[in-house]
C-alpha cells in the first residue's frame, strides 16, 4: 500500500490521513464543494474534488470517488465510517477496480450487514442471541404467532435496518398487528426491503460492544466499550471498559466475539455489539459492524493500539500482529461527542460560522476534530464537532480528568453540546454507571421539566 | 391580496419534495391551508417539515429545490384572503 484514498469527511477522514502518514503511506483526500477548504483537504498530500455539496452528490458517489481513486494513483481506499462504509457494492466496486478496500470483503459486508444472517453467523459460532425468530417473518399472523413463543414485550426490527430506524416496541399482540404493517412499510421505503424480524424485548438493557481485529484467520479483541448513553438510539458518550459488567461476563463476551470473528473468516477491525440485560447480567448477540466506529479512541487509550493502522495493515496483506495475551488494558477511557447541535432547544441542529475555538488537550486528553477558528459548520452533514477523549488511571480519575477537558472546550458562533456534558458528570447515576440504554432520555426529559 | 411569506426557521438544504419518488409537496397555484408542509428543510441528517403558516394560495417558491437556505429566510409566497 502506497497511496490510499480517504473515502471520507469530518474528523475520521483527518484521522485516517494521520494514520497512514505515520505508517509512510500517501494519502488522497475527496472532497465535496463545502469541503473545499476542509481540514482534511488540506491535510491530504492530493486533495481531488468530487461533486457538490450534497454528500448524495459527492461522498455517496461511488464512480466519482474511484475515478478520483485512479486520477492519483491511490492503491487503496479507506471509507471510514457511515457514507459508503459498509456498503458491500462499494467494496466490490473497489476491488473489481484493482484496489484494496480497508475493511473486509464484500461478501462478509453483506453478510454481517443482513440482521438476519449475521444471528445465523452467531448461532453457528455458538454465540447467544436475543430470543427472538431465526428468520424474517413474512406477515402479521407470522409475528404474533413468534411472539407467543418469545414472550411479550417484543421489538420488531427491519432486518436491513440501521440507526434506529424501523423499530417498534409492543406489549401485546393487537399492538403488534398494528405495529407490523407500520414498520415494514417504513423498512420498505427506508432500506428498499421491508423484512421484519422479532425479538424479546430487554427492559433494562446495556449496550456493550466487543473490538476485534481479524486477519481472516486468527482474531483478537481488544476488550469493550460500554454505549449505554443514548438519545434517539444515537451514541452520546461511550467508555471503555464497562463499568457495568462483571469479569465473568468480560471474559464470557469478549470470547464469544473472537469466536464470531473466526467462525466469518473476519479480516479487518470490527465491533460486535451485545446487549446485556443489567437484571440477569445475560448477554446477547445484537450486530456486527464490519467498519471503524466513532468511539474506537476509548479502545485505543486503554490499549495502546492504533486501530487505524492496524485496518490498513491487515488490509495491506499482514498477518495480525498480536496474540490475545500481548493485548493488555490499562486505566479508563471516556468519550464525548460534542455535536452542533442546541440542547436547550430540543437538540435542534446549528450549522453556521464559528468565530474562536479553543479545544481541550494536556495530560491524557485527545480531542479529534475537523474544526478550526472561523471555520464553517456546513448544514449538509453529520452535526459530530470533535470527539473528547480523556484517559485516567481509573474511572474517577477519568470523570474528574473530563470535567477539565469539557470546561476547556469552547466555541463562539454556534451552540455545542460540550456544556450539557459537565452536567452529566455531576449526576449520581453517571458516577455511580447506574445506567441503562434509556437513561439518559429520561435524565434529558427530567432536566427538560425542571428547566 | 396580503403576502403571506413563508420562512425556513432553520439553516439547511429545501426539498420540494417529501423524498425524490414523491410528488412535491405543494405545486405553484395550489390551494394550502396553515399547517400544511410546503417543503422540507434538511440539516444535519435530519429533516423539518416546512408548514405554509397561512391558508391561501401559493403564488410562487421563492428558492430552488435543493438549494440552500438560511434561517429566516422567505422560500415560498402564500396570497391570503
Amino acid at each position: 500500500m502506497r497511496r490510499l484514498l480517504v473515502a471520507n469527511r469530518g474528523e475520521i477522514a483527518v484521522r485516517i490521513i494521520r494514520a497512514a502518514r505515520d505508517l509512510g503511506i500517501s494519502t488522497v483526500a475527496v472532497h465535496s464543494e463545502a469541503d473545499a477548504d476542509a481540514l482534511h483537504t488540506r491535510l491530504a498530500d492530493v486533495a481531488v474534488g468530487i461533486g457538490p455539496s450534497a454528500a448524495s452528490k459527492s461522498y455517496l458517489v461511488a464512480d466519482a470517488i474511484l475515478a478520483a481513486a485512479k486520477d492519483t494513483g491511490a492503491d487503496a481506499v479507506h471509507p471510514g465510517y457511515g457514507f459508503l462504509s459498509e456498503r458491500a457494492s462499494f467494496a466490490a466496486a473497489v476491488a473489481d477496480a484493482g484496489l484494496t478496500f480497508v475493511g473486509p470483503d464484500a461478501a462478509t459486508i453483506e453478510r454481517m450487514g443482513d440482521k438476519v444472517a449475521a444471528r445465523e453467523v452467531a448461532r453457528a459460532a455458538g454465540v447467544p442471541t436475543v430470543p427472538g425468530t431465526p428468520g424474517g417473518v413474512a406477515d402479521a399472523d407470522g409475528a404474533v404467532a413468534a411472539a407467543d413463543d418469545v414472550g411479550y414485550p417484543v421489538m420488531l426490527k427491519a432486518a436491513a435496518g440501521g440507526g434506529g430506524r424501523g423499530i417498534r416496541v409492543v406489549d401485546d399482540a393487537e399492538a403488534l398487528r398494528t405495529a407490523f404493517g407500520q414498520a415494514s412499510n417504513e423498512a420498505l421505503k427506508a432500506f428498499g426491503d421491508g423484512t421484519m424480524y422479532l425479538e424479546r424485548f430487554v427492559t433494562r438493557a446495556r449496550h456493550v460492544e466487543v473490538q476485534v481485529l481479524g486477519d481472516g484467520t486468527d482474531a483478537v479483541h481488544l476488550f469493550e466499550r460500554e454505549c449505554s448513553l443514548q438519545r434517539r438510539r444515537q451514541k452520546v458518550v461511550e467508555e471503555a471498559v464497562s463499568p457495568g459488567i462483571s469479569a465473568q461476563t468480560r471474559d464470557a463476551m469478549t470470547a464469544a466475539a473472537v469466536s464470531l470473528c473466526r467462525e466469518a473468516g473476519y479480516r479487518s477491525a470490527g465491533t460486535v455489539e451485545f446487549l446485556v440485560d443489567d437484571e440477569t447480567g445475560e448477554f446477547f448477540f445484537i450486530e456486527m459492524n464490519t467498519r471503524i466506529q466513532v468511539e474506537h479512541p476509548t479502545t485505543e487509550l486503554v490499549t495502546g493500539v492504533d486501530l487505524v493502522a492496524e485496518q490498513l495493515r491487515i488490509a495491506a496483506g499482514e498477518p495480525l500482529r498480536f496474540a490475545q495475551d500481548d493485548i493488555v488494558r490499562r486505566g479508563h477511557a471516556l468519550e464525548f461527542r460534542v455535536c452542533a447541535e442546541d440542547p436547550e432547544k430540543d437538540f435542534l441542529p446549528s450549522p453556521g460560522n464559528v468565530g474562536r475555538v479553543t479545544l481541550p488537550s494536556g495530560p491524557w486528553v485527545r480531542c479529534d476534530t475537523w474544526l478550526e477558528p472561523d471555520g464553517k459548520v456546513p448544514p449538509y452533514y453529520d452535526s459530530l464537532l470533535a470527539k473528547v477523549i480523556v484517559w485516567g488511571s481509573d474511572r474517577t480519575e477519568a470523570i474528574a480528568r473530563s470535567r477539565r477537558a469539557l470546561a476547556e472546550f469552547s466555541v463562539s458562533g454556534i451552540p455545542t453540546t460540550a456544556g450539557l456534558f459537565a452536567e452529566l458528570l455531576d449526576q449520581d447515576w453517571f458516577a455511580s454507571a447506574d445506567f441503562h440504554t434509556g437513561t439518559l432520555e429520561q435524565w434529558l426529559a427530567t432536566r427538560g421539566e425542571n428547566a | 391580496m396580503p403576502r403571506h411569506e413563508v420562512v425556513s426557521p432553520i439553516p439547511g438544504v429545501f426539498y420540494r419534495r417529501p423524498d425524490p419518488g414523491s410528488p412535491p409537496f405543494a405545486e405553484d397555484g395550489a390551494t394550502v391551508t396553515e399547517d400544511q408542509s410546503v417543503g422540507l428543510v434538511e440539516v444535519m441528517k435530519s429533516f423539518h417539515q416546512i408548514p405554509a403558516g397561512a391558508a391561501g394560495t401559493l403564488v410562487e417558491f421563492l428558492v430552488d429545490d435543493e438549494a440552500e437556505v438560511d434561517a429566516g429566510q422567505p422560500v415560498a409566497v402564500v396570497e391570503t384572503g
